[in-house]
């Protein structure tokens, strides 16, 4: 019996703005604890909430960048339940009127793990679609010691964006890919950093199995506290086979949350989901709903960056960059804008794609403080194309460039690099090579066309490498 | 005529020539509180040093410069306490001002004292607070209204020139009432309600209580405004309450509503109030006979939103950050009921309750919808009576004050005392109380009129020229 796994995440994402949802407070990770709160968020009696207006503008901005449909109006609700780390004992949140519906995420074949590029898994685009986005305040942090706990209010009224999916993910990778791609487009829109071990960016997921070829839904089951995104697909491997394990031996489900152990690779059951926690959601009378036909879609809309699929388009097309290569550029905004500059008046851009990809970040750069002026590659890339210097040259003067930041026509100079094609010259050597390898000249006479390399080799070795092969090789194929 | 026993205007007027000083008027106040406080017992804590420091340095070129006001022990003022009448706040001290504190700050105000009221504003007779009983000036033997009745009280003693309420069914228009001053209820919007202790979101306004409606008219000029740290505050511009307070009346169109004068009203206040109806047509205002239906509803409407946003608001009282925690609980759950059960009265606790149960899965809609579907009519019925006249007259209270523990065994008897104040709340509309005579065993009766949103203007006017034509204002209570 096949079995097919059906899940649903819930991703919150805390936004990068500069205060929080409902105060003036900072919006800052770390932080002495206790030091960025205030009556409202600490849930003074007394205080009231007034909406972040760039954090209702950043979730539109996310809503537009995911194709969601953008709310005209929408308004804040009241979930009402005790618990330590929520100052009012109830959250400001969206139940019914959420900012943005619907919407999707299309998978990429290289948001998948790298082990499973190659599968069929990853090649099909898939479309996993969005239930909605919603935006809410986050709560405070708990701390527990030996006898006591103590709550650190700094994260509480962190604006967050709430993002639920619909039930289309299938598998663990397909998570995976799902959350990389999502990533990826937060820190393009400018968003969010979503790092997940930084709490930016938590997912819970809810999966249940069936039998393929079954139409009705299996038992579902919440998992919980994975810290990365290779903790959700590894988390989800695990509990799928746990579910499938149960069922196919013909036992039942039980609606449950549960936690994931990371360092004991099992999910755990936290609590049964037997009855439904009623919220009591109500309209926050302290808020007015929000229009956003009123300026704020469109201003969101004047910030929509292009986002990654779209440049990596963009770059096949227009600058004759590969499909894998594009991939790679466009993972880090500021590696893609840093490669358009290098390329800019490049000849060949796809070598300067290569020179980036394969030599430059090897060296691990900071692309944020970077000092090697991105046109160093775009000019050391000519270099090659007008003949100055050989392709293997050019990777010398690429270790000195990354090393000393010099600009690649004045390391030739120095080092004398440039690259010999003098005719008169080259003819004269090729004349001594043929004429100091006799067996080898017999060698290629008699068809052993490879034998030619050691003409070639002799010639470089007596120009230090800067001969030009093209014009070597012409000059042997004449004389031989 | 003492310094205690004067008016805002009267103060103004003589602190300017000179007459008095802010020092002398402190004291005289604090002379008489330490007379006839021990018998009113309208003050929960008087700052004595404070105040007459501040007198000291009193800013007479400020609008209320060298002014003593009073503050219902509900509103947040620096370092000083604000119990809300309860045992769960008991020792709090506010750690930032209410906005219309600073407010009465920046306008040269002094803070005088902290009055009593009904616990969390919850009660119309004050017999609710967890402190002690107030007593109504005019009757030691009676109550002086509620929630506002610490304020109200001190008023009608001249143990304050003026004082600081909150209204949310007629908190401070009934009080006014029963007591024998005057209380104003602005619009919903009007005044800033950052710092007010939340009873109900959608029905509270901050407000004055005062011996004149000239007063009524100079301090509301301080307190309105829109505040940035409240988003239900209006943008509405700020006119001078006090420069139209002498326009005539004649022509001003008067609705009755038909449904505030059925049969069983009570036969004095009837009386009073005809009597007053009589007065207005004789100075040539057009009384209009107008319909306001769903009338009968507004009790019920009422104490499903409001017990329903109470619910939500004293949530926060855990005595998890602040205020009372139990010495009994030894995990977070009992910390919660214990405290809460340790700290609440049961008015309190009735309510949020009730407010609970409304919101609940399954109710929400037979009882928390539906209240605001029938609080539009209620409104539109204002709008509608509002386009046939200018200015709205009924009975504030349907009694006048009654003797402690009369209503205390049936909480549904006492909330009918609420029957004339309450839609006003309900409407957002503001509403004004002023006295109209006095029962034949010289308890107060009060006049209420109420006008449009933001038709404070029109309110004032309509009062002012009433109260100058009267002796009422010069009545004192036979306070020893």
């Amino acid at each position: 019996m096949q079995y097919e796994a059906i899940i649903g995440l819930e991703v919150h994402v805390q936004l990068k703005t500069q205060s929080k949802m409902f105060c003036g407070c900072r919006n800052e990770y770390g932080g002495a604890t206790n030091t960025h709160t205030c009556p409202v968020c600490l849930g003074l009696p007394g205080a009231l909430p007034v909406p972040n207006a760039e954090a209702i503008e950043r979730t539109v901005l996310t809503g537009l960048m995911l194709n969601c449909h953008i709310a005209e109006i929408c308004k804040f609700d009241r979930k009402n339940y005790f618990y330590p780390d929520m100052p009012k004992n109830y959250q400001i949140s969206q139940y019914d009127m959420p900012l943005c519906e619907g919407g999707y995420v299309i998978l990429g074949k290289y948001a998948f793990p790298k082990e499973t590029q190659k599968d069929p898994i990853s090649d099909a685009g898939k479309k996993i679609q969005l239930t909605r986005i919603h935006l809410e305040e986050d709560v405070a942090k708990s701390q527990h010691f030996e006898t006591t706990s103590g709550i650190d209010f700094n994260r509480a009224g962190t604006p967050l964006m709430e993002i639920v999916t619909e039930a289309d993910i299938r598998s663990p990778e397909e998570a995976f890919a799902f959350l990389t791609t999502l990533k990826q487009i937060l820190i393009y829109g400018g968003v969010s950093d979503a790092d997940m071990e930084k709490g930016q960016l938590r997912c819970d997921v809810n999966v249940s199995v069936r039998p393929v070829g079954q139409e009705k839904f299996g038992t579902k089951c919440e998992v919980k506290n994975m810290n990365s995104i290779s903790g959700v697909r590894r988390a989800l491997a695990y509990e799928i086979q746990r579910q499938i394990g149960i069922v196919s031996a013909g036992g039942t489900l039980r609606q449950e949350t549960r936690r994931w152990d990371d360092p004991a690779g099992q999910t755990q059951l936290m609590r049964i989901k037997e009855d439904a926690h009623d919220y009591r959601y109500f309209p926050d009378p302290d808020l007015l709903p929000v229009r956003t036909t009123e300026g704020i879609t469109d201003a969101a809309r004047k910030r929509l960056p292009e986002l990654p699929h779209q440049k990596k388009a963009r770059f096949v097309r227009d600058h004759g960059v590969g499909d894998y290569q594009a991939e790679v550029l466009v993972a880090d905004g500021l590696l893609a804008s840093y490669f358009e500059k290098a390329a800019a008046k490049a000849k060949n851009k796809g070598a300067v794609a290569n020179f980036l990809i394969n030599d430059f970040l090897a060296t691990e750069p900071d692309l944020a403080v970077v000092q090697l002026p991105p046109e160093h590659f775009g000019e050391l890339s000519n270099l090659v194309e007008e003949g100055k210097i050989n392709s293997r040259q050019a990777k010398d003067v690429l270790a000195h460039m990354l090393e000393s930041g010099e600009n690649p026509a004045a390391i030739v100079e120095k080092k004398g690099m440039a690259q010999v094609s003098d005719l008169g010259a080259l003819e004269a050597l090729c004349d001594q090579a043929i004429a100091a390898n006799p067996k080898s000249v017999e060698d290629y006479k008699s068809g052993k066309t490879a034998a030619i390399n050691a003409f070639k080799g002799f010639v470089m070795k007596a120009t230090k490498g800067q001969a030009n092969p093209a014009v070597v090789d012409e000059i042997l194929r004449k004389k031989l | 005529m003492s310094l205690s026993s004067s008016t805002i205007a009267g103060l103004r007027r003589d602190l300017a020539s000179g007459k008095t000083s802010s020092k002398e008027i402190v004291q005289d106040l604090l002379a008489r509180i330490d007379k006839v406080d021990p018998k009113v017992k309208g003050y929960l804590r008087v700052n004595r040093e404070a105040a007459l420091k501040d007198a000291d340095t009193a800013d007479l070129s400020k609008p209320l410069g060298g002014i003593p006001i009073a503050i219902k022990d509900n509103i947040n003022a620096l370092g000083e306490g604000c119990t809300c009448s309860s045992k769960i706040l008991e020792g709090y001290k506010s750690p930032y001002d209410a906005t219309v504190i600073r407010k009465l700050r920046e306008a040269g105000a002094i803070l005088l004292g902290r009055t009593n009221m009904d616990e969390f504003a919850m009660g119309s007779s004050t017999e609710h607070s967890a402190y002690q009983k107030t007593r109504n000036p005019w009757n030691l033997d009676c109550i002086p209204g509620g929630s506002s009745g610490g304020s109200a009280a001190v008023v009608a003693a001249d143990e304050a020139i003026a004082a600081l309420g909150s209204d949310t069914g007629g908190s401070i228009r009934q009080p006014a009432a029963l007591c024998g001053c005057v209380g104003l209820k602005p619009t919903y919007g009007r005044v800033s309600r950052y710092g007010l202790v939340a009873f109900a979101s959608s029905l509270d306004q901050i407000g004055p209580l005062t011996k004149t409606v000239e007063d009524s008219a100079l301090l509301l000029n301080v307190l309105s405004g829109h505040d940035p740290m409240e988003n239900t505050s209006r943008p509405v511009a700020v006119p001078d309450y006090t420069a139209k307070l002498n326009q005539p009346i004649k022509g001003l169109r008067i609705g009755i509503p038909r449904e505030y004068f059925a049969e069983g009203m009570d036969k004095e206040i009837e009386a009073a109030i005809r009597k007053a109806i009589d007065w207005y047509a004789s100075q040539g205002a057009e009384i209009v006979d107008v319909t306001l239906p769903h009338t009968s509803a507004a009790i019920a409407v009422y104490y499903i939103i409001a017990t329903a946003e109470a619910s939500a608001n004293l949530a926060r009282f855990d005595g998890v950050r602040y205020g009372h925690r139990s010495s009994e609980a030894a995990d977070p759950l009992s910390v919660y009921k214990n405290s809460r059960a340790e700290g609440f009265g049961p008015e309190v606790k009735r309510r949020i309750i009730l407010g609970t149960y409304v919101l609940s899965s399954g109710y929400y809609d037979a009882y928390y919808n539906r209240a605001q579907k029938v609080r539009q009519l209620l409104m539109r019925d204002f709008e509608q009576a509002f386009q046939k006249c200018d200015v709205i007259l009924t009975p504030t209270s349907p009694g006048p004050a009654f003797k402690f523990g009369e209503k205390t065994n049936d909480p549904l008897q006492m909330y009918l005392a609420d029957i004339y104040t309450i839609a006003v709340n309900l409407a957002g509309v503001c509403g004004l109380s002023l006295p109209c005579g006095f029962t034949s065993s010289k308890l107060p009766i009060g006049l209420q009129l109420i006008g449009p949103h933001f038709g404070e203007e029109t309110l004032l006017r309509t009062g002012h020229a009433y109260e100058t034509s009267h002796e009422w204002a010069k009545q004192r209570p036979p306070l020893a």
